[in-house]
């Protein structure tokens, strides 16, 4: 009999609570046992109340314990833990787990299962599939997959993926280039992060489909410096992928060429958008673009450029390896496919729901999250981010769907839910979008550098009961005045939190209050 | 990237900076690279660093030092021996983050950007460290740290004044 194998996830959020000192444990307690194991450090399954989340690999599955504490290690390890054996800690098979089971990992299928370093694990389990498919097929063929899949940019926006590399590969030949976005600067979204530590080469797959599709030979991927984890996994990564030859002067053996740089950002927010993570990528400041001309036309140095943020580029290997239809059979109305749902904030079980799009969101807070980590009643959820609308829980009947969002005058974003509880000052939360804005702002159009100044003041002169009426008023004509003027999305979508917060919680700005800080 | 502490910063070289600009040298857009190697080598950007930059490169100091004041991680003095991101974005705020960030100011008695006066710990705010199911978080030193109350961030602070010996 061969060495037990035992999981202990090496995912940033799992070493945050402990998992380091948990597989240190692990190592010493079998030692002592004289228990032969072999410990692999896998991504996350997603699953943050359960972290650090230890498996334990037997004749019938994977079996889950959690979550685990270093001490209680030993006494895992007397109960029989190392076969599987029952234990208050024991939560069954891995893949029986309730909020496991419901899910469709489809992006996602890899994250957490390998050691996300092992080649040998990448292609046992379909790695490269999607990027030799892509081989055998023409640049228009993989665009025109893309495309059927109905695959949208996962970074917020929601543009069809193939539409954007279809004007690329449109593009007379030359110089052209990929651009992931991996600068996840908003709150409540993690889906990225945990990819490149749990699945980087899949990204390193997606982005040289990407470059044969459009015919870039050249790809960049700008990482954000708050994610040290990410960075190091995707890094040795790229190492790894350059020594196998899955890119670089010849890919995978054939005679076309990918080369792939990994580039930090350095704590600017609005580098998250397209344009100007595109001029940080040039090195300057990170100025917004005006749009036209679209980066697919003249983006990075000038040259056509395919932006797209993490979860649609690794989305595509398996799209290819499977077909579009497997993708694009999943979901509702234009929404298709799956979602990296990402439930955080004040949520009892908070982590990573992959699922069709359609899923409600108050499927996703109450049946999966379980409502609230404190226990008091869900009072606000922010959906898609800093600049994503609030809403009470009576919109919780709103499937996932960007339409039905927009039309709701809120957005699916990224996939990030915050849950609040009833002890939230909706008030705070407006005057806090617009101080971020004000904080983050790049300073290139008037309406955001200025606006979300005066946003913060105006929102302070209504919660401390000045001219209340009329300070609503002009706060309204600030926000109409911000949508319509900015130049990009922090300008433009401000007024989104800021909005719901005044039109669903009407009674936090009524009362005069101390402002914050 | 703050991954590493003071204590294993060299002062300033031109031999030391030039031999960055020339590992960079052929990359297309190679200020950031450069700018983040000058930081992890020095603990911040020197103002004679930024002067050499401009010539390496060919542009203008302004040009420089715009990109250098752009980004928030780049400093222009060196950071105490760790350095502790607190973390205030939604999904941190709805889990108490801005008490964790006023009990911060307090016990460290400096503002976000501050260094304490015994040097062992600089402060900074942040906007997600993508911890978010797991809040409040913070990040020390690049290591991150989820679920942190003020007595968690007191330990946190020990432990850094412990190493800063």
């Amino acid at each position: 009999m061969g060495p037990v194998v035992v999981f202990v996830p090496l995912d940033a959020a799992a070493r945050s609570i402990g998992a380091d000192d948990v597989a240190i444990a692990v190592v010493r307690e079998a030692a002592v046992r004289r228990r032969d194991i072999r410990l692999v450090r896998n991504g996350s399954r997603g699953m943050f109340w359960l972290e650090p989340l230890v498996e334990v690999s037997t004749p019938e599955g994977r079996v889950a314990y959690g979550p685990v504490e270093a001490g209680n290690v030993g006494e895992l390890l007397d109960a029989g833990m190392l076969d599987g054996a029952p234990h208050r800690l024991c939560l069954g098979k891995t893949e029986e787990i309730p909020q496991l089971r419901r899910q469709t990992r489809f992006t996602f299928a890899r994250v957490g299962i390998n050691d996300p370093l092992s080649v040998a694990d990448y292609e046992a389990t379909g790695g490269l599939a999607g990027v030799r498919r892509a081989l055998e097929m023409t640049p228009q063929e993989i665009v025109t997959a893309v495309t059927d899949s109905g695959l949208r940019g996962r970074g917020g926006a929601g543009f069809p993926a193939g539409i954007k590399w279809q004007t690329v590969l449109n593009m007379p030949s030359g110089l052209k280039f990929i651009a992931c976005n991996a600068d996840e600067g908003d709150s409540g979204t993690f889906a990225d992060r945990m990819l490149m530590e749990g699945d980087p080469f899949l990204l390193v797959e997606g982005m040289a489909i990407a470059g044969l599709a459009v015919g870039a030979n050249e790809g960049y991927i700008y990482i954000r410096s708050e994610y040290p984890d990410a960075f190091a996994t995707l890094s040795a990564a790229i190492d790894i992928a350059y020594l196998n030859g899955w890119v670089g002067p010849s890919v995978l053996g054939t005679d076309r060429s990918f080369d792939l740089h990994l580039r930090v950002g350095a704590g600017s927010y609005i580098c998250g958008e397209e344009t100007a993570m595109l001029e940080s990528l040039e090195g300057r400041r990170g100025m917004i673009r005006a749009k036209p001309p679209l980066p697919a036309i003249a983006g990075l140095f000038g040259k056509p450029t395919v932006v797209n943020n993490v979860l649609t580029l690794a989305t595509v290997p398996p799209i290819l390896a499977k077909g579009a239809e497997a993708f694009g059979e999943l979901g509702v109305g234009r929404s298709r496919g799956t979602q990296v749902f990402q439930l955080a904030g004040n949520i009892k079980y908070g982590g990573i729901v992959e699922t069709a799009f359609g899923v409600t969101l108050g499927e996703l807070v109450e049946e999966y999250g379980g409502g609230t980590a404190s226990g008091r009643p869900v009072r606000a959820v922010q959906v898609g981010g800093p600049l994503g609308a609030y809403l009470p829980t009576s919109r919780f009947d709103l499937p996932m769907d960007y339409e039905a969002f927009a039309a709701a005058g809120a957005m699916v974003g990224h996939g990030g839910i915050v849950v609040f509880d009833e002890t939230v000052d909706m008030s705070h939360q407006a005057r806090f979008a617009m101080e971020f804005c004000a904080e983050e702002s790049c300073g290139k159009c008037t309406p955001c550098r200025v606006g979300a100044v005066r946003g913060v003041e105006v929102i302070d002169r209504i919660i401390a009961g000045v001219d209340r009426e009329a300070n609503l008023e002009l706060l309204e004509d600030l926000c109409e005045t911000m949508v319509d003027g900015s130049l990009c999305a922090m300008g433009g979508l401000t007024p989104l939190p800021v909005r719901s917060a005044l039109k669903h919680f009407p009674e936090d700005f009524e009362h005069v209050k101390a402002v914050p800080l | 990237m703050v991954s590493k502490t003071s204590s294993s910063y060299v002062p300033w070289s031109q031999e030391r900076a030039v031999a960055i600009f020339e590992r960079h040298r052929t990359e297309r857009g190679a200020l950031m690279p450069i700018l983040h190697e000058l930081q992890d080598v020095f603990g911040h950007i020197d103002p004679r660093a930024v002067d050499l930059v401009a010539e390496e490169l060919n542009l203008s100091k302004a040009e420089v030092y715009g990109v250098v004041t752009f980004y928030k991680d780049f400093r222009s003095e060196p950071p105490g021996t760790s350095v502790i991101h607190v973390c205030r974005g939604e999904a941190c705020q709805s889990m108490g983050a801005e008490r964790l960030a006023r009990h911060a100011r307090e016990h460290l008695a400096v503002d976000f950007g501050g260094t304490t006066s015994d040097g062992a710990v600089t402060l900074e705010q942040v906007f997600c460290l993508g911890n978010c199911a797991l809040s409040p978080a913070v990040l020390v030193d690049g290591r991150l740290k989820g679920r942190v109350d003020e007595a968690g961030f007191d330990e946190l602070v020990a432990a850094c004044r412990t190493e800063a010996r």
